[in-house]
């Protein structure tokens, strides 16, 4: 039995990133289940309400942060997931294109709906 | 001491009859990876009713003319399929955080000749939770 199992590579930022947003994601992803399930049922989700927790600084920055870690860990794993398949060449390239833009797409949308819901914009 | 195991290609899936419990929590991750980044953006298209909120737009929800945010987000929840869905969702990402959680050791090297059954443990855990949080994710909704 090995002593220490790592698939880290010098050099291999996206991976060490990956991890990095996994361990901020487990814990916000149980608290957004939580709050939003649990406290708050989903069923019950006004305008106000969600207007009112956006106001929080410390909420809305977390809610930002959670959605940016997200779309990162998210795109970055499909992307792992593809290239493990066999993806190379020219195709890896474009997919990492397509990827990347749907990846930023969502960032902004989501960004402006979150300063919408603060009231912001 | 170093020992290495090659158990040949996970992505050749039509070898799952020989599959391990290790090889199996990487495809489960991968396939609920895979279903919660295409809910994000479902979930973010679903939220842009805020947009339409800010601007006074108004829907009618059970012949009730509601704030466009309030009902879009309460007439999905008003349907059963819905909550079902997010039943399912809840499983996915329980697993998703409890085996990211056991990754996470691994790649520090901690508890490694427990693997398989922290695997288990995640599935059964995942399992409790799920069936427990099925009163609180039906509430008040009808078939």
């Amino acid at each position: 039995m090995a002593e220490h199992y790592s698939s880290f590579t010098p050099g291999g930022t996206m991976w060490l990133l990956q991890r990095i947003t996994a361990a901020f994601l487990v814990v916000v992803l149980a608290f957004h289940f939580f709050l939003l399930h649990f406290v708050n049922h989903a069923a019950d989700i006004t305008w106000q309400g969600t207007q009112m927790r956006m106001q929080d600084l410390g909420y809305f920055l977390t809610m930002v942060l959670f959605l940016i870690t997200a779309a990162f860990h998210g795109i970055n794993g499909v992307y792992n997931a593809l290239v493990n398949q066999g993806l190379s060449g020219t195709p890896k390239k474009v997919v990492l294109a397509v990827l990347t833009l749907a990846g930023l797409a969502l960032v902004i949308q989501g960004v402006y709906v979150a300063l919408v819901m603060r009231g912001m914009v | 001491m170093s020992q290495s195991y090659n158990r040949g290609l996970i992505e050749d899936f039509g070898r799952w009859k020989e599959f391990s419990a290790g090889m199996w929590a990487w495809i489960f991750h991968k396939f609920t990876g895979w279903i919660l980044i295409g809910y994000l953006f479902t979930h973010i298209a679903v939220l842009s009713s805020a947009i339409a909120a800010a601007d006074g737009q108004t829907i009618v929800v059970g012949g009730e003319t509601v704030n466009a945010y309030t009902g879009t987000l309460q007439g999905l929840e008003s349907l059963f399929i819905v909550r079902v869905m997010e039943v399912g969702l809840l499983a996915v990402a329980v697993f998703h955080i409890l085996n990211g959680c056991r990754l996470l050791m691994v790649d520090l090297g901690i508890g490694l000749e427990a693997q398989d059954k922290s695997f288990y443990a995640s599935l059964v855990l995942t399992g409790i939770i799920v069936v427990a949080s099925v009163p609180t994710f039906m509430q008040g909704v009808g078939l």
